[in-house]
Order: structure tokens, then C-alpha cells, then sequence
């Protein structure tokens, strides 16, 4: 890639970088209510969010900058398997319409704005609540250096080059974000969304046109997957056959367990809202299918690149006037804004109530809950930031993979509860370390990859490590629960 | 009909049933196509079993 500073893309991108900053600081009146008198206000928007800015605010915050980066990197390192995202994406979405309602009536009837106040509330157990919020907080950390890392690469594509530019991109956003709270991304996720889909629908109909139709992309993709070899091709050698199912239903489970998308689900008007939202949300899917896609054009336009994530940068440079890349470069930018701000106001409102409520000041006020949050926001993006600034990118990479397996672990916890009373504390909490445990070491002992294998009966199966750690917390959570029940059968009045 | 909502699951993670390249649509090969077009088919699904439930009192 030509490194000289493309100043039309780059006004472009200015313009639009300009344009939400300032919507950012005016999302503080949008919808006004008291923003630093209560935490509902800061953290949850007010909980107010109807079908449309739930769609958009969700839409924009689940199908992160990173994905549009990462995703047609993958599709384009390896093939088929990459793809896995999209059977992940599509399968959560029964699970959202199921489960994510009855979440949302525990937690607007009891006031709850975080996962771990909702655990609280149902199992009247710290140690399980503060397992959920340290889970939480330390998996989000990792996902919003991501976010940085999506946003790093559209900049470079442009030209310029240092730390700088994020730095203060990243500033801008920690200080709307500290004013404004959820209002702002839900705000700005509208601007993002929209130039998202027009930069993918143009994609996907302009960049075959150019290249000579999808069979002649599929086709150039194959071709260079059989000189490649190896694990790679435009469908999954048998062996990755359950590594791809396993992958797509952990992560499915995983998606709705991190603290920016459950705010989210929280924030919104009803549970009718969040019904129709798992009816609208697959819009987006189809989007990130095509996304995915991009990988393969890469082959058809012959784009050569030093890093696997500068593909879909590289094929817009290349296939696209200078003004139609940086509207594109601003549009994935801005991508990795929204969810960056939601996931700090997550992380922000767990420590607020799950660490700083229950341990140092229990006392605290609505307002003092605000202020507690607005200040830890600034902290958690702070940390992303030195993060990627001071250590290699590869640890926040295999940071976010650890992440995903130990979010999954807080699913007994958090779900089991919305339907039956049986399982106890003590089980969950426990299943929860030995979930942890076992999968952190299985993925370091990988090498830090997300697989794990079983022997039986003389086959190997390989599968998704977050799986395997998940049913065997499950099974850890139901045998505890035996024991403890037997050792202290529950008394009547422990349950309300 | 809630049963309507394991369809997607069962459709997409046995992976055998559509790991192949013919017959292809559009240029696409099988693998890609069928994958896609559980997206509208599952949105349709969940708004079958919307359709059917009742409305919440809740606000």
C-alpha cells in the first residue's frame, strides 16, 4: 500500500469524524432526561429504547468495526472456515428471542442494570455476583482494544501513520462518552449503520461488476486455496466440520453474556421490543455475510498484503475513488466507536454496581452511582488504550479469544436462573472456576488456540474449547447442586 | 411452535448436510448460498412464533 496521505479519503473521513463527535456531545440532550442524577439515565439511556434505536444500537454494537476487518481477513486467510460467523450469527437470534425477554422483565421489574445484579438479585449470593462482574469487565477489556485495532488499520490505509490519530480519536470518544452516556452511541450507531450498509451494498454489487460476477470470484478464491493448500478451500475439510458447528453455537451463546450487549437488551422500552428486535436483527447478518465475502474479491482483484486485516482497506484503495474509500475508512471508524463506548459503559456500570455498591460504598446515591460510572468509563477505555499502545497487538488478540471462552462460563449463572430455582450458588460458582480453569489452560496449552480434542473410542473429535469448558461447568454446577442440597436441604423461607 | 426455533440450529450445525459446492446459485457455491438464506428463513421463523404469542401487559 502507497504510504503518502490520500487527502481526499481523508477529508472525508473528517467530515464524518467531525459530524458524530459533535452528535456525541448533543446526544446528552436527546431524549433528555437527568444524565448525571442516575445510572439508568447514563448507563441505560433511560431505558427508553424503542424498536428502531434498539435495532440500530444492538445492530451497531454486536457487529462490531473489528468484524468488518477481521471477518474478510479470515474468509480470506482460510476459506470456508472463517465463515463460521455467519451460522453464529444467525443462530442467536432464536436464542434472543427466547431467553433475552424473560431477562429483561427480572431486570426492569427488580431495577437491575447489570448481569451481575440480576445473579444477585436471584441467588442472593456476592460470590457469584462478583465472579459475573470480574468476568465481564476483564472480557470487554480486550474487545475494545479491538475495536482500536479496526479503527488503527482504516487510518493507516489512508496515510498517516504514528499513534497519534487514534490517540485523539479515542480521547474524543472517552469524553462524549463521560457526558452523554448510552445516549451517544445510540445516537451515532444511526450515522455508522447507515454508512455501513451503503458501503456494503455498493460493495457487493459494484466490486463483482468490476471483477466479472461472483462465479468469477468464487473461482479466482479457489484457485488460490489449491495453491495455498493446507486447511484452507472454499468448503470445510471433514476435520473442521465440528470445529466450525461448535465454534458458531459457542460463540452464539457467548454473544449475549458480554456486558455491551446486555446493556443493550436492558436499555430497551419492552420486552416486546426486544421480540421484535430478534425478528429485524438477521439484517444485519446478511450484511456480514457479504462482508465475509470481501475476502474472496480480495483474490479476484489480486490484492497482495503484508497483514491479513489490511484486505478490505487494500480492495477499497484499489477498486474504489479516492472520496467512496474514505467514506467507506470513516464508516468502519465510526464502527468501532459505538461498540467501544457501550462496551466501557457495560464494564463501567458493573464496576459501578457490582464492585464499588457492594464492596466500598453501599450507600452510595443514584447520582453517586453516575459519577462512580463516568469516571470508571474513562478508566476501562484508558486501559484499552495503553493496552494497545504498549504491548504487542497479538495479546489483545488472544486475550479476546480467552475472553469469549470465559464470558460463556457466566451462562449457567445468568440463564439457568431465568427458569428453574433448582441449580444453588455454590454449584454455579464453582461450575464457573472449573469452566475457567480448564478452558484457559486447554487454549494455552493450544498454543492459544480455541480448540480442544476428546479421544473416544480411538477418534478424536476437535471442538470449541468455550463449549467444552461450558458442559463441563454445567455438569460441575448439577453435581455441586446434589451435594449441597443434600448437605443443606433449602429452607422454605430462603426463596421469595 | 416454539419448536420452530430449533430449526436454525439443527439447519446450520450439521455441518455435513451442506459442506459442498454444487449445486451453486447465482455464482455462489451451495456452502454460501444455503448458509445465507437461513438468515431470511430464520427471521421468518421467529416471527411465526411471535405472531402467535401473546402480548405482554408489561409497558
Amino acid at each position: 500500500m502507497a504510504d503518502q496521505i490520500d487527502w481526499i479519503a481523508l477529508t472525508v473521513f473528517l467530515f464524518f469524524f467531525i459530524l458524530v463527535t459533535v452528535m456525541g456531545f448533543f446526544a446528552a440532550r436527546w431524549r433528555a432526561g437527568p444524565v448525571s442524577e442516575h445510572l439508568d439515565e447514563w448507563g441505560l439511556g433511560g431505558r427508553q429504547f424503542g424498536t428502531w434505536i434498539t435495532w440500530f444500537l444492538v445492530g451497531g454494537d454486536f457487529y462490531t468495526a473489528y468484524t468488518v476487518i477481521a471477518v474478510p481477513a479470515l474468509v480470506y486467510a482460510v476459506g470456508a472456515y472463517g465463515f463460521f460467523a455467519l451460522p453464529y450469527t444467525i443462530i442467536v437470534y432464536p436464542f434472543v428471542f427466547a431467553v433475552m425477554p424473560v431477562l429483561w422483565k427480572v431486570a426492569h421489574s427488580n431495577g437491575h442494570v447489570t448481569a451481575a445484579d440480576v445473579v444477585l438479585g436471584t441467588y442472593q449470593s456476592r460470590g457469584l455476583e462478583l465472579a459475573v462482574a470480574l468476568t465481564g469487565m476483564i472480557a470487554t477489556m480486550p474487545y475494545i482494544a479491538l475495536q482500536l485495532i479496526g479503527m488503527g488499520v482504516v487510518i493507516k490505509a489512508m496515510g498517516l501513520t504514528g499513534e497519534l490519530p487514534i490517540v485523539a480519536a479515542f480521547i474524543i470518544l472517552a469524553l462524549y462518552t463521560y457526558s452523554s452516556g448510552l445516549r451517544a452511541p445510540a445516537l451515532i450507531a444511526f450515522v455508522k449503520d447507515i454508512m455501513i450498509y451503503i458501503v456494503v451494498l455498493v460493495a457487493v454489487v459494484v466490486v463483482p461488476a468490476k471483477l466479472g460476477g461472483y462465479g468469477t470470484v468464487f473461482t479466482a478464491a479457489s484457485d488460490a486455496f489449491a495453491a495455498k493448500g493446507g486447511a484452507t478451500g472454499l468448503t470445510l475439510k471433514p476435520s473442521q466440520m465440528l470445529p466450525y458447528a461448535t465454534l458458531a453455537l459457542g460463540s452464539a451463546l457467548a454473544a449475549f453474556m458480554y456486558p455491551h450487549t446486555l446493556t443493550g437488551i436492558f436499555a430497551s422500552k419492552s420486552a416486546d421490543t426486544i421480540r421484535k428486535n430478534a425478528v429485524l436483527l438477521p439484517a444485519y447478518t446478511l450484511l456480514l455475510g457479504l462482508i465475509a465475502l470481501l475476502g474472496y474479491m480480495a483474490y479476484a482483484a489480486n490484492i497482495k498484503v503484508a497483514s491479513n486485516n489490511d484486505v478490505v482497506p487494500a480492495l477499497f484503495k484499489v477498486l474504489f475513488p479516492s472520496w467512496f474509500a474514505g467514506f467507506a475508512f470513516s464508516a468502519i471508524a465510526i464502527g468501532a466507536l459505538v461498540p467501544a463506548a457501550v462496551m466501557s459503559i457495560g464494564a463501567a456500570n458493573l464496576f459501578t454496581r457490582n464492585v464499588w455498591k457492594s464492596y466500598v460504598n453501599p450507600d452510595i446515591s443514584h447520582a453517586g452511582e453516575a459519577a462512580v460510572a463516568k469516571i470508571a468509563s474513562l478508566v476501562v477505555k484508558l486501559g484499552a488504550l495503553a493496552f494497545i499502545l504498549f504491548l504487542p497487538t497479538q495479546y489483545a488478540l488472544d486475550l479476546q479469544l480467552l475472553g469469549g471462552l470465559w464470558i460463556l462460563q457466566t451462562f449457567p449463572a445468568l440463564v439457568f436462573g431465568l427458569f428453574t430455582r433448582w441449580f444453588r450458588a455454590e454449584g454455579l460458582l464453582l461450575g464457573w472456576a472449573v469452566g475457567i480453569v480448564w478452558g484457559s489452560w486447554t487454549a494455552w496449552s493450544n498454543g492459544l488456540k480455541p480448540l480442544a480434542s476428546i479421544d473416544l473410542g480411538g477418534v478424536s473429535y476437535v471442538f470449541y474449547v468455550g463449549l467444552g469448558a461450558l458442559i463441563l461447568n454445567v455438569m460441575v454446577a448439577a453435581v455441586t447442586t446434589v451435594i449441597v442440597a443434600r448437605i443443606s436441604p433449602r429452607s422454605a423461607m430462603a426463596r421469595s | 411452535m416454539w419448536v420452530l426455533l430449533l430449526l436454525p440450529f439443527i439447519g446450520l450445525l450439521w455441518v455435513p448436510f451442506y459442506n459442498f459446492q454444487e449445486p451453486a446459485l447465482f455464482g455462489f457455491p451451495f456452502f454460501y448460498w444455503y448458509q445465507l438464506a437461513w438468515v431470511p428463513i430464520s427471521s421468518l421463523l421467529i416471527w411465526l412464533v411471535y405472531r402467535r404469542q401473546t402480548p405482554d401487559e408489561a409497558p
